[in-house]
């Protein structure tokens, strides 16, 4: 996994409230791998009709967002289904970090795993970058994880991520190597439950 | 003298291998439930060329691909056929118990875990999806996780997580007849909010969850994830050892005597403290349908879908045009006056033997008005179903009687609804596109899908089922 420190780039409002996994990636394209391009189908009901053409309304469809590093959003970003595959497809496409007051606890989970941000900032406060970015949309948003601020034109922002989450994603790392060194700790704990918890094994011949 | 704990505190720490300095735990997984979609994560195995660390306690289904309709042995669809043979390989691979369409057993994950009696009261489980919450029903810690996640799981049979907050509900009171764990849950989600348990782990409580059968806490802590919340439990009890005894996977003779005695000890002792308390009166439930794209627009079905002009917060207005929009309702529109195009009973929300009794005994002697589908949560409960001559009712009603499988809840076997089509659905998202693109979908009770199909438009089931056994 990449390290991310701090990115500067075109950021793309999205005044949505509950933006539901779905809407990220439609079910449709979960059985794609990654490599036949998920962040091509980024939004893809959102961004193109039944005809497939462009809605030239949606935000991230605009010119001056189109190249969109960061997105911005609302309460609720990611609720819905666990599908990875929507994180796979903001970072497909290109997105590094994500602004909004609150997410879904699996989507954002999934977003560490995949070096891709998901700063925390109050409802105001989203709302505010929000409209500085529609009456300026190219706007350019620096977002440094180090020192947990957001810079949008005049304004600078405090956001708030998971300190765990903050360290795993400045130095990119992989939580199995850490699960790895505990490996004594692991099967020590799974003796001693054996014994405690006899029933919490599946009766075999079942 | 111990301090008094929660239900998930006693749950957590039965499971915390360590706890780091940064507030990180390492949990020991008890049960993991693999399916067609965690392909990824065999993915990943395979690229570190290593094996699943604990196969005796993984178990795999086939269920979000699986089609209801035609052959399941060959299945027409080749990209249908390839999801399902792929997840039959990845668990041969490394020795995985797969309950697959060859599998009397096969069922949706979901309801095939409750019903084989592998989710059991105590557990830690986790599962490629995000309705796993489903399983706390049974007194499990039991939640959705992502692909890496699921990776992780399968390599070293633990998960990084947490401690979340903690969040009681409690609905105390009586629920009115045809008032179902979903009008129960869907009120929950209506009062706090599709994010509103967001970060917490949630233990239903009170009187009226305790009136609830087995199917209808499943039902209940199915949704629990449509609330935010990380997962969702209800203390085991009677009701929770009558269910379990006797199922094929849960310990039997002396051995179950000796659970049923731990796990009668999983439970809130009294005066312990959580982080959050949310009370509703369940008299004051009426069934209840979902009218926009959240599961939070949920109204009694009496009511009237909100009027944007009438809103003063922009934001919110807004946001009402845009869901009325998508639904194509007027807005203000008296839920009964909104005509329904098709129906849907299934999904690992509302698809067990006591869900389909529910809907048929409305539709007994009727017909539907409109076409729809009825898929079993599981092969088991779909026999079951016919010995009791459900299936039959279903059938003269004038709807289709589907195999098992995860179908129009997601789409993703093909089961869609068409683009513009509206469908009063036992399903648990009534978001944009979920059931297909363009497609429009109302949440409620089998019950309440059952009477709006006799009635061709959004209906209470109460006056339905006047004079009939419930």
């Amino acid at each position: 996994m990449d390290k991310f420190t701090k990115i500067t780039g075109v950021a793309c409002p999205i005044n949505q409230a509950n933006l539901n996994t779905d809407q990220i990636l439609p079910a449709r394209y979960l059985k794609w791998t990654r490599a036949q391009g998920i962040g091509k189908v980024l939004f893809q009901d959102l961004r193109f009709d039944a005809e497939g053409n462009e809605k030239p309304d949606f935000p991230i469809n605009k010119p001056e967002w189109r190249n969109a590093k960061i997105v911005v959003g609302a309460r609720n970003f990611g609720c819905g289904s666990s599908r990875e595959a929507a994180v796979y497809a903001l970072y497909d496409y290109g997105v590094r970090v994500v602004i909004a007051p609150s997410y879904g606890d699996i989507f954002s989970g999934n977003a560490v795993q995949n070096g891709l941000v998901t700063a925390i900032v109050a409802d105001e406060e989203a709302a505010e970058i929000m409209g500085a970015l529609s009456r300026t949309p190219n706007l350019p948003v620096t977002v440094d994880l180090e020192e947990q601020t957001i810079v949008c034109g005049n304004g600078t922002y405090q956001f708030t991520i998971d300190p765990v989450r903050r360290m795993r994603l400045l130095n990119g790392w992989d939580d199995i190597a850490l699960t790895e060194s505990y490996r004594d700790r692991i099967a020590a704990f799974k003796a001693e439950d054996r014994a405690a918890r006899p029933w919490a094994i599946p009766r075999s011949g079942a | 003298m111990n301090q008094p704990q929660t239900i998930i505190d006693k749950l957590w720490s039965a499971h915390e291998i360590l706890r780091r300095e940064d507030g990180n735990s390492l949990l020991w997984v008890d049960r993991h439930y693999v399916h067609e979609g965690s392909f990824h994560a065999f993915g990943k195995l395979a690229a570190r060329g290593v094996k699943v660390a604990e196969p005796g306690l993984t178990f795999g289904v086939a269920d979000h691909y699986v089609p209801t309709r035609g052959s399941r042995q060959n299945i027409a669809n080749p990209e249908l056929a390839r999801m399902v043979r792929q997840v039959e390989e990845n668990t041969a691979q490394h020795g995985v118990k797969l309950f697959g369409l060859d599998d009397p057993r096969q069922g949706i994950v979901h309801v095939v875990g409750p019903e084989q009696g592998l989710t059991l009261p105590g557990l830690l489980i986790v599962c490629g999806d995000s309705h796993t919450s489903t399983h706390g029903a049974l007194g499990a810690y039991a939640f959705g996780i992502g692909a890496s996640e699921v990776a992780h799981v399968l390599m070293t049979q633990t998960i990084w997580q947490k401690k979340p907050k903690r969040l009681r509900v409690t609905v105390d009171g009586k629920a009115a007849p045809g008032i179902s764990g979903k009008d129960i849950v869907l009120a929950i989600i209506a009062y706090i909010g599709a994010d509103g348990a967001t970060g917490c782990a949630v233990e239903f409580a009170g009187s009226a969850i305790q009136a609830l059968s087995i199917e209808g806490r499943l039902t209940l802590c199915n949704m629990s994830i449509e609330a935010g919340a990380r997962c969702g439990m209800v203390a085991p009890d009677q009701t929770t050892f009558a269910y379990l005894k006797g199922r094929p996977y849960v310990p039997n003779g002396t051995e179950f005597d000796k659970a049923v005695e731990v796990w009668s000890k999983l439970t809130t002792d009294s005066g312990a403290q959580f982080d959050q308390d949310v009370t509703l009166d369940a008299n004051a439930i009426a069934p209840i349908v979902t009218w926009g794209t959240s599961p939070e627009d949920a109204l009694p079905i009496d009511a009237s879908v909100p009027d944007p002009a009438r809103e003063a917060n922009e934001d919110r207005a807004k946001y009402l045009r845009g869901a009325l929009e998508y639904m194509g309702i007027a807005p203000g529109k008296k839920l009964t006056d909104i005509a329904v195009d098709r129906v849907f009973i299934g999904s690992c929300t509302n698809s067990r033997i006591e869900d389909l009794r529910a809907a048929a005994a409305v539709l007994a002697g009727r017909t539907s008005k409109v076409p729809g589908l009825v898929s079993a949560g599981s092969t088991l409960i779909k026999q079951q179903a016919e010995q009791e001559g459900l299936d039959r009712i279903f059938r003269d009603a004038g709807l289709e009687w589907g195999e098992s499988g995860c179908s129009m809840c997601v789409g993703i076997n093909g089961d869609l609804v068409a683009p513009g089509e509206r469908c009063a659905s036992t399903t648990n998202r009534n978001f944009r596109g979920r059931q297909g693109p363009g497609a429009r979908t109302h949440l409620m009770s089998p019950a309440m899908v059952a009477a709006a199909a006799v009635a061709g438009h959004l209906a209470d089931v109460r006056p339905l089922l006047a004079g009939r056994k419930v």
